[in-house]
């Protein structure tokens, strides 16, 4: 086995993983809500951009550009007006209108585009790469990590130095009180699920490229991105790129000693540092 | 017309009342105290006109206005801003976001990151963020809960300041002596009821003892 | 001088009411049809009636975890199909006989649990949740590599095996029946007795102090603490006791099926997806709920079956209006209007005050 090639697609692909993640742990850290539709919401972008692209003859990149206003105006609505009812001390009503939405997400695409596998072509792009030394690094991949770095900055930027980013962590913190500052949570929450739309739509772009998908390839996704947000830990975006990392390089070690290993081996990885570290790798926030 | 009123105002939690028709006025420019035990119903009174508890909207008025239906974020665009019982900083934020989170969505600012450091050392962010909203009516929630006195002391030695700075003020507050010593009016409290009202000068010693434990001995 | 005649309250704690009282002699007549079925029906309505029972089941046990125990899983597939293919394995591996296969269904399935608990307890709310699938898929995974078994394909049980099975034959030879028959015959009165054990051991658990201490559980950890309810434990055992019964479940399902492969025995629309909608629409926490949900999926299993993808799309739907305009389901709706409990496990203080002559108490 070539170590170095194994982990330098590994890092790479965990950068697609912290892509998943980042959208699934912003709205939990503000609403303590896991969205189990999730990696649904992800297929549903991919599909959009796919059309977008198919329909208008454009590129990937530029579909993938004009597909997040669907995308956010969707997550918006769907938090303001489904979402937050759900929301209070009772966990089931969140998990299960959650799961419900997932399934139906699932099955609408099922009819509306059949159960056939789709890629969004990337022309050229697709097999391009790029030679650093002894390892040749995909460009997409690369790009795909590069967007991650991208996207968590822009994060941080929103989270610490943003008047929304303070109400954010305000409601987070305490959502009564975020009131008598004149913040809004139900908007709050709306906004943070629009805003973790736009984040699926770029991670949407990067799964689409990469590899076939279908309608019901959404769970997995869910399940890639609850992984590398608990080993990375919560609170912390660059832990969810940590925690996206060792899941993608767990995954391709595997891989690398038996091909049917690699989702095995991801699991495996998660449950070890379920074990050891509960709480996650490098936790930041206050639960 | 007052800056607030409060008529019959009742307030619940779940099927548990806890205020039976209070009517209380702040005029502009004074500042009123509400002293009461412990359940008496202080709290209840602040976050009823703060839009944390739901009433009736022409239960309390502001400049005339029906508010009590109101929820906290529409009361504090209106100009009411409180300080939470226990403080209720948050703990994601610096002590400098504390203060900038005060002002979210409001712009012009009578209060400013330095004056309020001048104001206060400890409660100076729960107040000051409170301050930042330019409020007209600022709700102090038993400000001085575990304070020593010489600092309590200094945060009412600065009321003079934020009425000039526009701001009328109810506090509630369970040190008797300093409720009077600070407040032009003041409002007595028991089981969700007011049992007393006038100015510290007008009132006896016997009187609120009376009204603040009531008087059931035969 | 005080006068003091001690109460003599006749309060007595009673659980049954009178709607339980009628339920339960109603039950038995039920039970007891039920039981007659087979000397009377076709095939068809014998598969159609193991497939409602058997989901019951599986109903009643995450109700239990879900309603009862505060314990959200979206992993019991794993269940379902470990014990399924410890049944596969007993029967094409070792020889045995299917029913022992089923048996041995369950105790893996209980063994399963163990390690499971000690990783997902670490969990909890919506991590559990997520947790649970997770293990799910490792469990299916793993068994995907077992070559012996069909490897990723899956496998069918030996020819015969079933045709084999205890009481076959009886029952063939008794109704007059053919031996496939005959199979789906003793299938189905298995799936009535593990109904009815398993309505029957969550009803009395939840009577019992045990189901005292997980109600107190649920409402408040700390509060119940304090009086000496472990909730770890409790959790861990109704965990446990869920985990056999789906395994069971699991393992009875696939000798009827007789054909297994990984990507079925751990389906989650199959094992997970349906049992969470029947659950939430008869109504979560009742054991009455899940009884009303899985006839209503049912019903509507059967007017939608042409419609394909439609018919999981509307379940989705319907679930999710329900939980959030009528969370107690179908069945609270009827109890909350009405009162009636038909499987009561509230204890209600009554009885009167007798009279007192209590005198001389202080003025004032």
């Amino acid at each position: 086995m070539n170590w170095l090639d194994t982990i330098v697609q590994g890092v790479l692909l965990g950068g697609l993983y912290a892509l998943f993640a980042a959208g699934l742990g912003l709205v939990f850290g503000i609403m303590r809500l896991v969205n189990l539709a999730h990696g649904d919401l992800i297929v549903l972008a991919a599909f959009l951009v796919l059309l977008l692209a198919s329909a208008l003859g454009l590129s990937p990149f530029v579909a993938a550009a004009l597909a997040p206003p669907a995308m956010v105006a969707f997550g918006w609505g769907l938090q303001f007006v489904v979402l937050n009812r759900t929301l209070g001390k009772d966990i089931l009503p969140p998990l299960l209108v959650t799961f419900g939405l997932s399934i139906v997400i699932q099955n609408g695409l099922l009819e509306g585009f059949s159960a056939d596998s789709r890629r969004i072509p990337a022309g050229a792009l697709e097999t391009a790469s790029l030679q650093f030394g002894p390892v040749s690094v995909g460009t997409m991949p690369l790009l795909t990590f590069l967007s991650a770095i991208g996207v968590i900055v822009a994060l941080n930027l929103i989270f610490y130095h943003t008047d929304l980013g303070r109400a954010f962590r305000a409601t987070s913190d305490d959502r009564a009180t975020a009131g008598l500052m004149g913040i809004r949570a139900d908007r709050i929450f709306a906004t943070a699920t629009g805003l973790a739309m736009m984040v699926v739509t770029i991670a949407a772009l990067y799964l689409g490229t990469r590899a076939n998908f279908d309608p019901t390839m959404g769970p997995a996704r869910l399940i890639y991105a609850f992984e590398a947000v608990i080993i990375g830990g919560l609170g912390s975006f660059w832990g969810t790129l940590a925690g996206g990392i060792i899941l993608g390089v767990s995954q391709t070690i595997g891989a690398a000693i038996n091909p049917e290993w690699q989702i095995l081996a991801g699991h495996v990885a998660f449950l070890l540092v379920l074990l050891a570290r509960p709480r996650g790798l490098f936790p930041r926030a206050v639960d | 017309m007052s800056l607030l009123e409060t008529q019959g105002l009742t307030a619940f939690y779940g099927d548990f009342q806890a205020l039976f028709g209070v009517d209380l006025r702040l005029e502009e420019g004074e500042t009123l105290a509400v002293i009461g035990a412990n359940g008496a119903g202080k709290s209840t009174l602040m976050r009823s006109i703060c839009g944390l508890i739901a009433n009736s909207a022409d239960q309390i008025r502001f400049e005339g206005r029906g508010i009590g239906a109101l929820a906290a974020p529409d009361i504090v665009r209106l100009g009411i801003a409180m300080v939470p019982e226990g403080r209720k900083l948050f703990p994601s934020l610096s002590v400098e976001e504390n203060l900038l989170v005060g002002c979210y969505g409001r712009s012009g600012r009578v209060w400013t990151l330095d004056t309020i450091y001048d104001l206060f050392q400890q409660q100076m962010v729960a107040i000051g963020r409170a301050l930042m909203s330019n409020p007209r009516i600022l709700l102090c929630d038993e400000i001085s809960l575990g304070l020593a006195p010489v600092v309590i002391r200094d945060i009412y030695a600065a009321f003079p300041k934020i009425r000039a700075g526009g701001a009328s003020i109810v506090v509630v507050e369970q040190d008797i002596g300093q409720a009077l010593a600070v407040a032009d009016r003041v409002y007595c409290l028991m089981e969700g009821r007011v049992t007393l009202t006038g100015t510290p000068s007008s009132l006896t010693r016997d009187a609120i003892h009376a009204a603040y434990f009531g008087a059931h001995t035969t | 001088m005080n006068d003091h005649t001690l109460p003599s309250p006749a309060w007595t704690v009673s659980m049954r009411t009178r709607a339980s009282s009628v339920s339960a002699a109603v039950a038995l007549v039920v039970v007891a049809l039920a039981f007659a079925v087979p000397f009377f029906a076709t095939r068809a309505v014998l598969q159609d009636l193991f497939f409602i029972l058997t989901m019951l089941v599986l109903a009643q046990g995450w109700n239990l975890l879900a309603g009862y125990a505060g314990l959200v899983s979206v992993g019991q597939q794993a269940f379902v199909g470990f014990g399924a293919y410890a049944m596969f394995a007993a029967v094409s591996l070792l020889g045995l006989d299917p029913l022992a296969g089923i048996l041995i269904g369950g105790l893996a399935a209980a063994a399963l649990a163990v390690p499971t608990a000690f990783f997902v307890f670490r969990l909890e709310g919506a991590y559990f949740a997520v947790g649970t699938w997770v293990i799910a898929e490792v469990v299916r995974l793993s068994l995907a590599q077992w070559k012996a078994l069909g490897g990723g394909t899956g496998t069918s049980l030996p020819s015969g095996a079933t045709r084999d099975m205890a009481g076959v034959r009886l029952v063939a030879d008794w109704l007059g029946v053919r031996a496939a028959q005959a199979t789906d015959i003793v299938c189905y009165w298995l799936a009535l007795l593990l109904a009815v054990a398993t309505v029957g051991l969550i009803y009395g658990l939840l009577r019992s102090r045990h189901g005292l201490g997980l109600a107190a559980v649920r409402d408040n950890r700390e509060a119940a603490r304090s009086i000496g309810v472990d909730p770890l434990r409790i959790k861990s055992f109704v965990y446990l006791v869920v985990a056999l019964v789906t395994g069971l479940t699991g393992a009875l399902i696939y000798v009827q099926k007789a054909r297994i492969s990984p990507d079925a025995a751990f389906s989650v629309p199959d094992w997970t997806a349906y049992v969470i909608f029947i659950v939430v629409i008869g109504g979560i926490g009742t054991i009455e709920g899940p009884i009303v949900g899985v006839v209503v999926f049912f019903v509507l299993r059967n007017l939608l079956a042409d419609y394909g993808s439609w018919y999981l799309l509307i379940l989705g739907l319907i679930g999710i209006v329900i939980m959030l305009f009528a969370p107690s389901g179908l069945w609270g709706l009827f109890a909350n209007r009405t009162g009636i409990q038909l499987f009561p496990v509230r204890r209600i203080l009554t009885g009167t005050h007798n009279a007192q002559t209590i005198k001389g108490v202080p003025h004032g």
